[in-house]
């Protein structure tokens, strides 16, 4: 019989299954390489403490930076570290997009039938950046407990939107780098101005900021929605000018504006990689 | 120069012309560099002025001088790692380099410093004249701090080569190096002050850092160019520079000779 | 006895693609054409062989036929499907193998890639199963079933990457230089496979290869593109007809003897040690059969002229074709 149908999707597997399958197996090698596992692990940890640390040094100097003590800064840092470190567990990988064009590796993924980017983003998953998210919870915690905090629904809900929406902002960052990496030759390093320097900028007091610095990482890359605003949401503190605290509601906005403009620039960099123009 | 010196001469300007192909990333680290810079200004700036002008010794200017001078010397130290040395340690093609007539250690120091003098060159300047447009730094206006500051920044690239190279050949006694290595540069950009002076450090951290080679591959170079350390004191501090660098020399030569023996002995 | 036949698999009609090319040390771009209004199609079940040069433009035809490039103009289809808008889709019905890139994970055993691809493709696992069986029975995989892919030999990794490019029962197969750097016996496998594949499912295959004993075992039908145009589309015979070559008689003779000139169906190639050795071609025979002369009528008039010692035939050289056809288009 030549008229025979290859064999297509059956209809009773399910859509997920595709991606649970690889990263199934990715988890599976990287608990397969225990001493190395380990020690990422621990330098995971230890870089989300050293980070702490430069922080903790400043507020050694002085008592209170652009309106926040350090017991405030605490709850920017670990809600930051949280959002930050589950972005990059999940999608930090995309950030390696030149490593996969010189390996040939996005040809195969193209041999697949599932989109591009959910391949590349569920390729792998950066497990031991688990204890970076660990030292991100453990701050929070403790903010949480030792600042006065007037408790209510409005401050649980402005925690979970921080970190849903946060992580989300985090991720499209690392997507943008991804989209910008088709078109820049060995770009890493410029994609980590604002890959890494927004996590970066994202635990610091916005208040310190100059206004230009204030429109990039306040709106164009709005990773002050991620955790200084909500911040000072539930630390009921007011802003500073450009950034007022009731902006933090709107953090999912910010985040829909980073997700659109992500995928947006992904698509622009597959058209330049096939060579649609863009 | 010497005929002797000429095979290291080689590597060096093979290193450096080798980095001219990768000017994209050049402009890419500019970028960075120039964004972390201005992260970091608002901060330390926000700092001196909370702390009433002056903070550990720095005043606005010197605190900003200090901020653009890290941003420009961070790629020719090379805080961010190297992996080379460690990858061929690992897979055993540094059997290679054993079987050929130089010594490992320098040969390796001949070409880190090519790339190193190259970042010096491209990356050193640009952060300054942005930070001298933007935020205004103060440099000194007599030569002596620039001719100890050339010397201290040689001294700091080596010196930081001779640590990643000892970090690296360690690879010989693990499995898989890679963590290792993510763990001394994490402590080491910390411990050389490249995101708070080592002078904010609280006491008992200041003087941990100081039981470090890690200020002399920054710290020092900073303070002697920035002028905020002169005279006798910046001379005692380059001294401090060429004990590190006797010392990190030694354990590196140390274990690759160990290593060595490892290698005979269990063959690769 | 179907209707594959005629709807044709793959359709290239007036396909072309230009690259922008940024001269060393210039800001100025130029255009360079790496496929040039190529228009061909191939038939289900065909097999056929895609020669030419390094940077000829194969590489770059496959991947506007499997949607990984955009054509600058002209259209491509296949399995009847636009590939760039319908990528998903072809990509359940069609297996490529990359000479130079994995598709398996290097790090983890063959087996466990199998089992992967099987849900990447969304097969039910007794199926997946099941083929995955039956293909590690035929390339002889089993023996390095866990195994990590990063530790096998080439040859293995070639029969690791082909059988999970087949996994999904594709009806097109294309595979860029598959016997690229395997040894004669890993070559010959892998070539015994393919045949019985197609013999049993009636794959179609697209093949690029510098190897023309691939050609020569494998495929029905040549498409020879150089400089990014189609030079020739016929069969491997026909192409050695088409450029002149065919097959040589040497003939060693027992005393110098004078030019073989004039015997009918043969040329006179040349002679060596005074006429002690000489080249006859014969004919083509690709075109018309029975215009090629018998050897036992060339021989009869060559032994009434001198006495032979020994004599062999040389079978044309498909290099050398390739070559001619090269240099033809070049003059």
């Amino acid at each position: 019989m030549v008229d025979q149908l290859p064999a297509h999707a059956e209809p009773g597997i399910g859509r997920w299954t595709p991606y649970r399958s690889v990263l199934a197996a990715r988890i599976r090698a990287q608990r397969s390489y225990r001493a190395s596992f380990a020690i990422d692990t621990v330098s995971a940890f230890v870089a989300g403490l050293v980070e702490l640390a430069e922080v903790w040094v400043i507020f050694h100097n002085v008592q209170v930076l652009g309106g926040l003590d350090f017991r405030a800064v605490l709850l920017v840092f670990g809600l930051a570290n949280i959002g930050f470190s589950t972005a990059e567990v999940m999608v930090g990988h995309v950030d390696t997009l030149p490593a996969v064009l010189r390996a040939g590796t996005l040809d195969i993924y193209y041999l697949r039938p599932q989109p591009l980017l959910a391949q590349v983003v569920t390729s792998d998953v950066q497990l031991r950046r688990l204890a970076r998210v660990g030292v991100g919870v453990a701050c929070a915690a403790i903010a949480l407990s030792v600042n006065h905090i007037h408790w209510s629904q409005a401050t649980v809900a402005m925690i979970v939107i921080s970190l849903v929406f946060g992580t989300v902002i985090y991720s499209s960052l690392f997507v943008t780098a991804g989209g910008l990496q088709f078109f820049l030759i060995s770009g890493s390093e410029a994609t980590a101005a604002f890959v890494y320097g927004g996590s970066t900028a994202s635990t610091q007091p916005a208040a310190v900021w100059p206004g230009p610095l204030k429109i990039i990482f306040g709106f164009l890359f709005p990773v002050t929605f991620c955790a200084y605003l909500p911040a000072l949401v539930i630390l009921d503190l007011p802003g500073p000018p450009m950034l007022p605290s009731w902006l933090a509601w709107f953090l999912p906005v910010a985040a829909l504006w980073a997700a659109g403009a992500a995928l947006a620039t992904w698509r622009l960099g597959v058209r330049h990689y096939q060579g649609g123009g863009g | 120069m010497p005929p002797a010196l000429r095979p290291w001469f080689r590597l060096l300007r093979a290193s450096f012309a080798a980095q001219t192909r990768y000017l994209p990333a050049v402009a890419g680290g500019l970028i960075a560099n120039t964004t972390f810079g201005f992260l970091k200004a608002a901060m330390l700036v926000a700092t001196v002025h909370a702390a009433g002008g002056s903070v550990a010794g720095y005043d606005l200017e010197s605190m900003v001088a200090y901020v653009w001078l890290s941003q420009g010397l961070l790629g020719a130290v090379q805080l961010n790692g190297t992996s080379e040395i460690g990858e061929r340690v690992r897979t055993g093609e540094v059997a290679i380099d054993f079987a050929r007539p130089l010594d490992i250690q320098t040969s390796y120091l001949a070409a880190d410093l090519g790339r190193n003098l190259f970042n010096l060159s491209t990356r050193l300047l640009p952060p300054l004249v942005i930070g001298a447009l933007t935020t205004g730094l103060r440099l000194p206006t007599s030569a002596g701090p620039y001719l100890l500051g050339a010397i201290a920044v040689l001294l700091g690239m080596t010196v930081s080569f001779f640590g990643r190279y000892a970090v690296n050949v360690i690879g010989f006694w693990l499995v898989e190096g890679r963590g290792l290595r993510n763990f001394y540069m994490i402590v080491s950009t910390f411990l050389a002050g490249l995101f708070v002076p080592v002078g904010m450090f609280p006491g008992w951290l200041h003087t941990l850092a100081n039981c470090t080679p890690f200020p002399s591959i920054l710290m020092t170079p900073i303070d002697v160019l920035s002028g905020r350390i002169v005279g006798a004191e910046a001379v005692r501090a380059v001294a401090v520079q060429v004990f590190w660098l006797a010392v990190t020399c030694a354990i590196g030569r140390l274990l690759t000779a160990r290593g060595w023996l490892k290698l005979e002995v269990q063959g690769g | 006895m179907s209707m594959r036949g005629s709807a044709p698999i793959i359709e290239a009609e007036g396909l072309t693609r230009r690259f922008l090319v940024r001269r060393k040390g210039s800001v100025r771009r130029d255009t360079v054409t790496a496929v040039a209004d190529m228009t061909f199609s191939v038939a289900a079940g065909e097999s056929v062989g895609y020669i030419g040069a390094n940077g000829a433009g194969k590489s770059t035809t496959i991947k506007m036929l499997i949607g990984i490039l955009v054509p600058s103009s002209g259209s491509a289809r296949t399995c009847g499907l636009d590939p760039l808008r319908r990528r998903k889709e072809l990509a359940r019905r069609v297996g490529v193998v990359f000479g130079q890139r994995s598709q398996l994970w290097w790090d983890l055993p063959v087996r466990e890639s199998f089992a992967i691809l099987g849900d990447v493709h969304r097969m039910p696992s007794a199926a997946a199963a099941a083929r995955t069986d039956e293909l590690a029975q035929q390339l002889d995989m089993t023996g390095y079933w866990d195994t990590p892919v990063r530790q096998l030999s080439l040859g293995q990794r070639m029969r690791a990457e082909i059988a999970a490019a087949l996994l999904h029962s594709p009806e097109l197969l294309i595979l860029d230089e598959p016997t690229i750097g395997l040894d004669v016996l890993s070559k010959q496998r892998l070539r015994e496979f393919l045949i019985a594949e197609r013999a049993a499912k009636g794959t179609t295959l697209l093949l690029t290869t510098h190897d023309m004993g691939d050609i020569e075992r494998l495929c029905n039908r040549v498409l020879v593109v150089d400089h990014g145009t189609l030079a020739y589309d016929g069969s491997l015979p026909g192409l050695a007809a088409t450029v002149g070559a065919g097959r040589v008689l040497v003939i060693d003779l027992a005393t110098p003897t004078p030019d073989l000139i004039g015997i009918p169906g043969v040329t006179h190639l040349g002679s060596e040690g005074g006429g002690l050795r000489q080249r006859l071609a014969l004919a083509g025979d690709g075109d018309q059969p029975g215009a090629a002369p018998s050897i036992p009528v060339v021989l009869a008039a060559v032994s009434e002229r001198a006495e032979l010692r020994d004599l062999s035939i040389e079978e044309p050289d498909i290099e050398d074709v390739v070559r001619r056809i090269y240099t033809a288009a070049e003059g």
